[in-house]
């Protein structure tokens, strides 16, 4: 039903935030990125499923660990890498970093260093795009970790109020920093707590990139229709500690080494070589395309200037 | 202080010319934004068909309808952040905060958000988002109804703090701030809402930044803002009939501050109390009195006066309030210190 070049780009998407994500931890071990960087290892899917089944009218509103909806939004590598290794040519001039990444080009309105935070946010991008009669939704990634926060359930109660063409993507990586979800909350099952407020609620595998595709398109075309919100609760695996220098010892191995073999690059490709009779030197060719972009990424941030302390002391002056 | 105060707006008013309500002007200011401007909307509790607890969004709902005057739960941090959101995309949101107290609930989206987008993206981005507030001690509400917390917001980079004192002000800096493009927090006063004075019927607005002489005069430069400006007033007639020529600065925004305005005031008067109903510890005054130190030393006579709220929550008797926040008399007991200080 899906056609072999629709499959093969969904592929891309994934392993360019892989390789994306490698590269980071890698450059970050060699001082060229500082601060905090969360890697998104093990959720490539969501970002990728979510991101081809909106339009690009459509708003996404991204999280701390927000490189792969950077990427799966169409951010410019080059930028990207310039911005988490501080330079002016970065999309933010270097002045957000791995934690603030936006691109309101491609309508990524940020990701968000307060976890939760962005929710309400979404809420209003949807709330404008209602209010000025648009066909467009508001996607926003969140995940268990806010789901315990306050404006998660206020955002969510007020969108459905108003009913806003609104869409929760909570991804549910079984982990807020070290405390696991089972901790957190006598109700795992997340997506319930979206019925409660009469929202259209569903969990789905989040290491699928097709049901997360297909399952956001639905979304859309709930929102589009005036019966949204709408909350997917996508469930995965966050493959690694919460940030670079986290070694995630309090994660069991069995569970990792479980969803390592559900690693949802794994499944994507099974499907593009079962299913559509894709080969794998063309996926082969993909990769080393992908590998070759984030060669000249990195190499283009690298030797891009950082910012002119001179010209920020002047701007702030005037702040 | 009376609910009831003379007419304390900048312009005099010419013979025929009308005077409203503090309350009424801040309705004007909105309707007639909203009406030039589409991407305007309200958002708040009981802002539609109630018309707001005091009364400032009267009718906008029929106007302009439910998409445009938003009544939204109980629920500060999510309203105000689709605020921000909104803003980031394109509109021009006002969200009402009924107490500037229960902003405190919003805190995140306001100082972690809506200051830092422009910022953090780069550029990118802008929120011109207004949050309408209002704040002050007045018939006992008592300790989570009357905070001034102004400063909280003035110390926040990003953030545009204004503090009309008049039906005048408080319409043309709201249009102001509707015309610009960074969140802004308003802060009106609630025993200000029902006090008149002059307001032309034309289009007008008053830039963002500039402070207002209220009163010139040459012996001591009494700076105020908000709620403050009247009771300072109050206390210049009297230093008048007692010989002492007090001007009364009105700052009516906070940020940006009008730095020129003040250091020439204090030039000209070489002596200056400062005026601010919020707690003195870590206030504004504070800042201020920094400025014209490091700015306009040798021009001091004396040592400069503040005047401020009490360091305590405030309490609901009214006998306690009032001993709580600075009073006409306050201001003229440190205006005669600072004029016959030696």
């Amino acid at each position: 039903m899906h056609s072999t070049e629709f499959l093969a780009g969904l592929y891309r998407t994934m392993y360019t935030i892989r390789v994306f994500e490698t590269r980071c931890v890698k450059l970050y071990r060699q001082g060229a990125i500082r601060g905090y960087l969360h890697p998104y290892f093990g959720q490539e899917a969501i970002a990728a499923g979510v991101c081809a089944a909106l339009r690009p009218q459509d708003y996404i509103v991204s999280t701390h660990r927000g490189h792969g909806h950077c990427i799966a939004r169409g951010g410019d590598l080059k930028r990207m890498v310039a911005e988490i290794t501080g330079r002016q040519a970065g999309c933010c001039k270097g002045r957000g970093g791995s934690m603030h990444i936006a691109d309101l080009e491609t309508g990524n309105l940020g990701a968000n260093g307060i976890v939760g935070a962005g929710v309400p946010i979404g809420v209003g991008a949807a709330m404008g795009a209602w209010i000025r009669g648009e066909d467009r939704v508001a996607a926003v990634f969140t995940s268990d970790g806010a789901a315990n926060n306050g404006v998660f359930a206020e955002g969510l109660n007020l969108a459905a109020s108003l009913r806003l063409p609104f869409i929760l993507i909570l991804e549910n990586n079984q982990y807020a920093v070290s405390t696991p979800i089972e901790q957190s909350t006598a109700e795992p099952e997340l997506f319930r707590r979206g019925l409660g407020y009469g929202v259209l609620s569903e969990r789905i595998d989040g290491n699928d990139v097709l049901a997360v595709y297909r399952k956001t398109a639905e979304a859309v075309r709930a929102c589009t229709q005036g019966s949204g919100p709408v909350l997917i609760e996508a469930v995965t695996y966050r493959q690694g500690g919460h940030h670079v220098n986290d070694p995630g010892q309090y994660m069991p191995k069995e569970r990792l080494e479980y969803y390592r073999s559900r690693d949802p690059l794994r499944i994507a490709k099974e499907i593009l070589l079962a299913r559509v009779g894709a080969n794998e030197e063309a996926l082969a060719r993909i990769e080393a395309e992908v590998d070759r972009e984030m060669d000249e990424a990195v190499d283009f941030a690298l030797h891009s200037p950082e910012p002119s302390v001179e010209a920020f002391l002047a701007e702030a002056a005037a702040y | 202080m009376a609910t009831t105060v003379k007419d304390s707006s900048s312009p005099s008013t010419p013979p025929g010319q009308r005077t409203i309500l503090y309350r009424e002007a801040i309705n004007e200011a909105l309707r007639e934004e909203m009406r030039r401007d589409s991407s305007i909307f309200l958002m708040g509790e009981g802002i539609g068909e109630r018309g707001g607890s005091y009364k400032v969004t009267l009718d906008l709902l029929k106007e302009f309808g439910p998409k445009r005057v938003i009544d939204t739960p109980i629920a500060e941090a999510s309203f105000t952040g689709a605020g921000v959101g909104a803003a980031i995309t394109g509109m021009r949101p006002v969200v009402e905060i009924l107490f500037i107290d229960f902003a405190m609930l919003a805190m995140d989206q306001i100082i972690n958000q809506a200051a830092k987008v422009n910022f953090m993206t780069g550029g990118q981005g802008h929120v011109p988002l207004v949050v309408r507030t209002q704040g002050g001690a007045g018939n006992g509400l008592a300790a989570q109804h009357s905070q001034s917390l102004e400063a909280l917001f003035y110390h926040i980079p990003g953030l545009k703090v204004v503090t009309p004192s008049t039906p005048y002000d408080a319409k043309g800096l709201l249009k102001a701030s509707l015309r610009q493009n960074d969140p802004v927090i308003f802060i009106e006063h609630k025993l200000l809402y029902m006090t008149r004075g002059p307001v032309p019927t034309g289009d007008y607005a008053v830039e963002l930044g500039q402070a207002d002489v209220k009163r010139p005069g040459n012996d001591v430069t009494i700076i105020a803002w908000s709620g403050m400006v009247s009771r300072s007033l109050a206390a210049a007639e009297t230093l008048a009939q007692e010989g002492i020529d007090a001007e009364v600065l009105d700052l009516r925004t906070l940020v940006p501050l009008d730095r020129e305005k003040v250091l020439e005031s204090v030039r000209k008067t070489d002596r200056v109390v400062i005026v601010q109903e919020a707690v003195r510890r870590g206030g504004v005054a504070s800042d201020i009195a920094s400025i014209i130190q490091a700015e306009a030393f040798d021009y001091l006579d004396s040592p400069i006066e503040i005047v401020a709220g009490k360091n305590t929550p405030i309490p609901y008797n009214l006998a306690l309030e009032s001993a709580c926040v600075p009073q006409t008399t306050d201001i003229l007991a440190a205006a005669k210190r600072a004029v016959y200080a030696t």
